[in-house]
């Protein structure tokens, strides 16, 4: 029978003796400080949305050309049609100032994590997919291991399965580089600076609609990350991620 | 106390003491370059003065992106109602002729023009990005003075660091720094699109600066200011916009 990733027998390799050092202090602490700026971008940026809740591809847009599409939303200012008979508040002022602020601490906090991560092997010894892993045998059981909502096994407790690691590696490498540069690319001043920038996203409109569908999949990334917390036990994978402490003893709940 | 634990105690300290020193020089730093937002005040402030700093070190004096002729919005929307002021209706209804820009300050020979006087001045014409903070946005060819011209014709004194401009429109001011004053694409606008500013967009005179989003473009401009600092203007903030809750600074 093959080893599925996540198994015992893999975990044994992998866990510590005594029973800490699930997450070092540094993954801790910015993956807290990444999911308050994470809260404090979605909140912003919604807000940021529904002022002009129509996207468009290309360089240019307004209400006056066709929209790409429209959500179908009611939007903080009058002069966006949108087949609501009532308008919201403009609140782009705090939400913006919130927005940058929020998006230069999760940038910072993501480079101490990248870099930490490179030097203490993290991404290595954690993340990257051992090479069996990668089969379509394993990542195809893995998948059907998840679509059961089967619960991870004790191994898990000190390591992450394979369509986890893919996951993480997804978000970490693709979809926030993707969203910081797409959101840089809006700025006018960036765009002087950086022409290529934005050319190579197909225009500043382009660059805006597909922030909007990035963040979209980093929400749908959060919902799932959530269940699957749920499903291996919120309170030992919550302490983990707090105290560092991971722990077998608790886990088949 | 373990000896372990002072010697903790002591790195701990000194670390903590250099930290400090270090981000006192480096506010020192980034206020003699130039690089503190004057609404770097508040919850906010911190977030804001690094987009302003960075930006500035980045972005000096990088040209906005220009577009070809066909790239033109066929729909160029003009942002609220065109002003309705009684004065204002009073200089359309003569041709904006009696219109006048004064401006005053810190320069050697303040002075006001005329819409015909800035026509006179070598005009200036690019294609730029009009963006909104909502997010819709336009392209269209913006004719004009650049600033620089008429500062450079009012003699601006060595200690300028601000141009503060005016609206007619009541309430609507805003200032740059000289990065953004002195920048060759910074224009006093007269034209559109091959014809005069339209008065939806700004016209007779609006101050186009595109590298920062539209809000920082104030129309019906009749007044402006060089000065040496923004404590005395409004609440001291900049312009009306962080009054408002926008940031002072909108490059993004």
């Amino acid at each position: 029978m093959a080893v599925p990733a996540g198994s015992p027998r893999r975990a044994a390799a992998i866990a510590p003796a005594s029973n800490t050092g699930r997450h070092t202090a540094i993954v801790r602490v910015t993956h807290w400080i990444t999911t308050a700026c994470f809260f404090a971008l979605l909140v912003s940026g919604v807000e940021i949305a529904i002022s002009h809740p129509r996207f468009y591809w290309g360089e240019a847009g307004n209400v006056l050309t066709p929209a790409l599409f429209v959500l179908p939303i009611p939007a903080s200012r009058s002069t966006v049609p949108t087949g609501y008979g009532f308008v919201l508040p403009d609140q782009n002022g705090w939400s913006r100032y919130l927005h940058f602020q929020a998006a230069w601490a999760a940038v910072l906090a993501g480079l101490v994590y990248v870099v930490a991560g490179l030097f203490t092997r993290h991404f290595r010894k954690n993340l990257l997919p051992g090479g069996g892993d990668l089969s379509w045998r394993a990542i195809s059981r893995s998948f059907a291991d998840h679509l059961r909502f089967k619960p991870p096994g004790a191994g898990e407790a000190w390591s992450y399965n394979v369509l986890q690691r893919l996951a993480y590696l997804f978000v970490i490498f693709v979809l926030f580089p993707l969203v910081i540069w797409t959101g840089l690319a809006m700025s006018p001043a960036v765009a002087s600076a950086f022409p290529l920038a934005v050319t190579v996203l197909g225009g500043q409109q382009s660059a805006r609609t597909i922030h909007f569908f990035v963040s979209v999949f980093l929400v749908v990334f959060l919902l799932v990350h959530i269940v699957m917390i749920c499903l291996a036990g919120f309170g030992n994978r919550m302490r983990a991620m707090i105290t560092g402490r991971g722990g077998t003893h608790k886990e088949h709940v | 106390m373990s000896e372990l634990s002072r010697r903790k105690l002591i790195s701990t300290g000194l670390a903590a003491a250099a930290g400090a020193s270090g981000l006192a020089v480096a506010a020192r730093l980034a206020d003699r370059y130039g690089l503190i937002p004057p609404d770097h005040g508040g919850v906010y402030g911190l977030g804001e003065t690094m987009t302003y700093a960075s930006q500035r070190l980045l972005t000096h004096s990088s040209l906005a992106r220009e577009f070809p002729r066909s790239q033109i919005s066929k729909t160029p929307f003009a942002n609220g109602e065109p002003y309705q002021g009684e004065a204002f209706k009073l200089l359309q209804a003569g041709g904006f002729a009696d219109w006048r820009v004064v401006v005053d300050g810190m320069v050697a020979r303040p002075a006001s023009f005329s819409p015909a006087e800035l026509r006179s001045y070598p005009s200036s014409s690019q294609i730029t990005h009009l963006a909104c903070e909502e997010g819709w946005s336009f392209i269209a060819e913006w004719t004009g003075v650049p600033l620089v011209h008429v500062l450079n014709a009012v003699g601006i004194l060595p200690q300028a660091r601000y141009v503060v401009y005016f609206s007619m429109q009541r309430g609507w001011w805003d200032s740059i720094d000289m990065a953004d004053a002195l920048h060759p694409q910074t224009l006093v606008t007269y034209g559109m699109n091959g014809g005069a500013l339209p008065v939806g967009h700004g016209g007779p005179i609006r101050l186009r600066v595109p590298r920062q989003l539209g809000y920082k473009s104030v129309k019906y401009i009749n007044h402006l200011t060089v000065a040496d600092n923004l404590k005395g203007f409004g609440k001291g903030l900049g312009s009306a916009s962080p009054e408002g809750g926008y940031a002072w600074y909108a490059g993004i």
